[in-house]
């Protein structure tokens, strides 16, 4: 890793403060990811690192604070524009479409990317056509680097976890992001999975250059392949540097150091 | 002004009636999430039995008078409504537990459907009358003070109070039994309340039972007024506004909703009827609704919906 | 052992997304339509086409609209009939006030009008959904219902309240017999059917299902669901909208307002479900099942009746059709909620490895 080359600020989250109602869900956080580094997350439950990404996502607008992603800085995201940006996401509890195959999973990634209209669609012909295999044949790239071509025309929710896990990782990665926000994408898989599941994320940010943004319980694999980590707990900042800065820092080790597994 | 107060207390007695369905509504959500679109069917399968059991019970029995065959009658569709509780819940609800509200509405659907075909069958589908000893004849109040006086149905004043009392005895069961209690828990929080032993089956039971005879005393008093026939599924579907109006969740806001949507139809019936031809009444409820949805879709009482990620 | 697709390579993604990949499938479906255009019209007889065949097809379409609508795109609707009125009478308005007006235009204006009044009912599904939603969607039925009663203008003023037409033909074509009638739907559902299978297999299609299964989750990746909802009620309402027109103008000839009453809209909702939500094959399925029930039930109870020594009237058949569908909706609810159509391709499932078991 000492050769990749990382760039500078590409995302920046300023003093962003995010209640429900009574419930501080984040106070006053900051911190800057860089182009091309994978940068963790972590720290106990609840402390408030989905809500993190769901910031930065627009699914939530913080009360206060700002975000500023490739020099344009926003009060507040809107998912839609998130997405055209080049900012995208997995999801903790998997937001698959159930009903659909894994093609089609990953194919509404590349929705935006989808220019011909609803006329040209329903008649089939020439450009629709054309922009339909194009995109497939996108999609089938995504399948055949993350090694699912076996399930492709399977119904997603009839797909074990960990294949699950992999589809939500290649719908994030048809939108072909800049940045790849990350929430726990190895929770509830065995060792193997998690190997891979590393094996991929490596693969996309050393191929692609994709800025990953990663949240994560395990500490083996978050010492292993982030270049920097944010520690948060109960909705505050409590640790931000280099993997071994943070394993040595009082705050984190009191508050939480998680186990290898 | 004579006019205005009749049409106002017009208005008020048909608002009453709705909310007497629409109570059954808001019982059955607020116990088990539940929308039970089949509600409106109920009253008139209830409705049915009612009026049929009072007709046939003096006859199997050798009765005279009308009061006992009334009150065998009524605990008979009583004990037929609970098994019908019981019926639905075992064969319907059990089997959809995880389902998303959507497939739980269709399904009510399709409960509608089976008993309107269902309570014809056994009942039959003339018009049937229930008497129940409800005054028939008009009488005219604030004779001294508007000319004629303002001309009111002492039958809906009963029902009007009829239907207090049923709120009140529902509001003293909610708050006051443990099975009330148990009913607020459901209401609440399925996966707690089931943690802490409640038998979540005998709850819905229940709650069927109790919405069942809600449709009861809702039929009844409708049958009374209009005679029990088919329509009175369709007057059931205006009980859909009432809830949306007042909260799908609110007992009060049942009743209250109930009332702004009957004075609101009369009104405008009366008021704007005659400048677009008429049948106002049609759609009123439903696009008061409408707007309601648009713009405060929880109602006046009912409690924010929010949606989780 | 005939069903397998051994040596059906497919060596490009054109081939590989057709609508039928498998070649079987392919064949049996042009050997269907075929037989529909050519092998009906001579083998059917008056009461089977106005009683079951041009039925069957208007209300095919009407459900291929309300599956896009419900099925697809998850967005639950009870006011299908008053599309189908608003298609039949703004048909009407167009066919009968503009001088000279064609056929298939006006009936293409009464959907383009139901799209319109789609699309504003269909507002309230950006606030809310599930059964919020479909009592908005009733407000619809409910405000049509007392517009096509009262507003003299859609009934061209005309003093029974039902409108009805005559001599309708397609450029020289007249179209008078039941045969001729039953071509003229088979053409439409033919043509739309396609449009709809294109439509659901593209990206709008996908748009559509997104919403339909996680729209927050489709919001993320920068679908919006404002576009995907209010393009479902477009889409859905034109096609509704046109088989509405078809409804009046070619099943009916004259009608009145109850035609499409809120009896409609559950009807066409029972097809969808039972048919299959999510399959435009289902709404074949279902339509087909709808429109022959009852006619069965009407020939068959009785029948039944009389070996046990009971009588049965219509109106017990018409009651126990009722009970029949309720049973039915909350069965396949239940047990199947993909209704007829996943029955169906598991039974080609089945198929494709007979005779053997797995």
């Amino acid at each position: 890793m000492a050769h990749k080359k990382i760039g500078d600020v590409i995302l920046d989250v300023q003093n962003i403060s995010l209640r429900f109602g009574g419930v501080k869900a984040l106070t006053d956080i900051s911190f800057d990811v860089k182009e091309h580094e994978i940068r963790a997350i972590i720290g106990p439950n609840g402390a408030g690192k989905s809500s993190m990404l769901n910031c930065i996502n627009g699914v939530y607008t913080p009360q206060e604070g700002s975000i500023t992603f490739r020099g344009q800085t926003f009060k507040h995201m809107n998912s839609r524009q998130v997405a055209e940006m080049g900012i995208a996401r997995t999801f903790q509890n998997l937001a698959l479409f159930k009903g659909m195959s894994v093609i089609d999973n990953i194919m509404t990634g590349r929705n935006l990317r989808i220019k011909s209209n609803l006329f040209l669609q329903a008649l089939r012909i020439g450009p629709a056509e054309r922009e339909e295999i194009a995109h497939r044949e996108k999609v089938e790239q995504i399948i055949d680097f993350l090694e699912i071509q076996a399930y492709r025309k399977t119904p997603v929710g009839q797909l074990p976890y960990g294949l699950q896990k992999r589809v939500d990782l290649g719908r994030a990665l048809a939108l072909e992001p800049k940045v790849l926000l990350l929430d726990e994408p190895m929770a509830g898989m065995n060792v193997e999975e998690k190997q891979d599941m590393c094996r991929f994320i490596l693969d996309v940010n050393d191929e692609f250059g994709t800025t990953i943004v990663l949240i994560e319980h395990d500490m083996s694999v978050v010492m292993d392949i982030s270049d920097r980590v944010v520690v948060l707990d109960y909705g505050k900042k409590i640790g931000d540097g280099v993997p071994d800065e943070v394993r040595a820092n009082e705050e984190v080790i009191s508050a939480y150091l998680g186990t290898s597994h | 002004m004579a006019f205005f107060l009749e049409a106002l207390f017009g208005g008020l007695m048909a608002g009453m009636l709705y909310s007497l369905v629409a109570l059954g509504f808001v019982l059955i959500f607020k116990a088990s999430g539940v929308f039970n679109f089949a509600q409106g069917a109920m009253v008139l399968f209830a409705a049915l039995a009612m009026a049929r059991f009072s007709e046939w019970i003096p006859g199997w029995l050798g009765l005279e008078g009308r009061l006992i065959g009334n009150i065998l009658a009524f605990i008979m569709a009583a004990a037929l409504m609970f098994v019908l509780a019981w019926l639905i819940e075992r064969l319907v609800l059990r089997h959809l537990v995880n389902q998303e509200g959507v497939t739980l509405l269709m399904a009510t659907l399709g409960i509608t459907y089976f008993l309107d075909g269902l309570g014809q069958t056994i009942f039959g589908s003339d018009i049937y009358q229930i008497n129940v000893g409800m005054p028939k004849d008009p009488i005219f109040l604030f004779e001294g003070v508007f000319e004629g006086g303002v001309l009111i149905n002492l039958e809906d004043v009963y029902a009007a109070c009829i239907a207090a009392l049923l709120v009140l005895m529902l509001s003293l069961f909610f708050q006051k039994t443990g099975t009330g209690r148990a009913l607020r828990a459901v209401a609440d929080d399925h996966q707690a309340a089931q943690s802490i032993g409640i038998p979540l089956n005998r709850i819905w039971v229940i709650v069927w039972f109790v919405a069942g005879i809600t449709a009861l005393v809702a039929g009844i008093i409708w049958g009374s007024k209009m005679g029990v026939q088919f329509s009175l599924t369709t007057v059931a579907l205006r009980a859909l506004p009432v809830i949306i109006l007042g909260g799908l969740t609110s007992v009060p806001g049942a009743i209250i909703g109930g009332l702004i949507i009957g004075v609101g139809e009369k009104l405008s019936e009366v008021y704007l009827g005659p400048y677009v031809g008429g049948g106002i009444e049609i759609w009123f409820a439903y696009m008061l609704a409408l707007v309601f949805l648009l713009f405060r879709p929880q109602g006046l009482f009912g409690e924010k919906i929010i949606d989780r990620v | 052992m005939f069903y397998r697709e051994n040596g059906q390579f497919k060596t490009s993604y054109r081939n590989d997304q057709q609508i039928f990949p498998i070649a079987q499938d392919r064949w049996v479906i042009l050997a269907i339509v075929a037989f529909a255009a050519i092998g009906v019209p001579l083998l059917a007889d008056e009461y089977l086409f106005r009683a079951i065949l041009i039925p069957f097809l208007i209300l095919s379409l009407a459900a291929i609209g309300v599956n896009i609508l419900v099925g697809y795109c998850g967005q639950i609707s009870l006011g299908s009939g008053a599309f189908m009125a608003v298609g039949a009478y703004m048909a009407y308005n167009t066919y009968v006030r503009i001088e000279g007006m064609p056929l298939i235009p006006a009936l293409l204006m009464g959907g383009f009008f139901a799209t319109l009044v789609g699309v504003v009912f269909g507002i309230p599904s950006l606030r809310v959904k599930g059964l919020y939603l479909a009592v908005a969607t009733l407000a619809a039925q409910f405000f049509c219902d007392w517009a096509f009663l009262r507003i003299g203008w859609f009934t061209n003023n005309t003093a029974s309240g039902s409108v009805s037409v005559s001599n309708l033909s397609v450029m020289g074509w007249v179209i008078n017999t039941p045969a001729e009638k039953y071509l003229f739907c088979l053409a439409f559902v033919v043509v739309f059917a396609l449009l709809a299978k294109n439509l659901v297999r593209s990206a709008i299609g996908r748009e559509w299902m997104a919403i339909r299964d996680m729209d927050v989750a489709a919001a993320v990746i920068g679908i919006r669901p404002m576009y995907a909802k209010l393009s479902a009620f477009a889409v859905s309402s034109f096609i509704i909208g046109v088989a509405g027109g078809l409804w009046g103008f070619i099943h009916l000839s004259s009608w009145e307002p109850a035609a499409f009453s809120i009896d409609r809209s559950f009807q066409l909702l029972f097809m969808v479900i039972i048919g299959g939500m999510g399959s435009i094959m289902g709404s074949f399925f279902g339509a087909a099942f709808i429109v022959v029930l009852p006619i069965f039930l009407n020939q068959f109870l009785p029948w039944a009746g009389s070996l046990v020594g009971l009588s049965v009237s219509t109106a017990a058949v018409s009651h126990t059709e009722f009970m029949i569908f309720g049973a039915l909706i909350v069965w396949f609810l239940i047990v199947e909620p993909h209704g007829l159509a996943k029955l169906w391709s598991i039974a080609k499932q089945k198929l494709r490895i007979w005779p053997f078991p797995h």
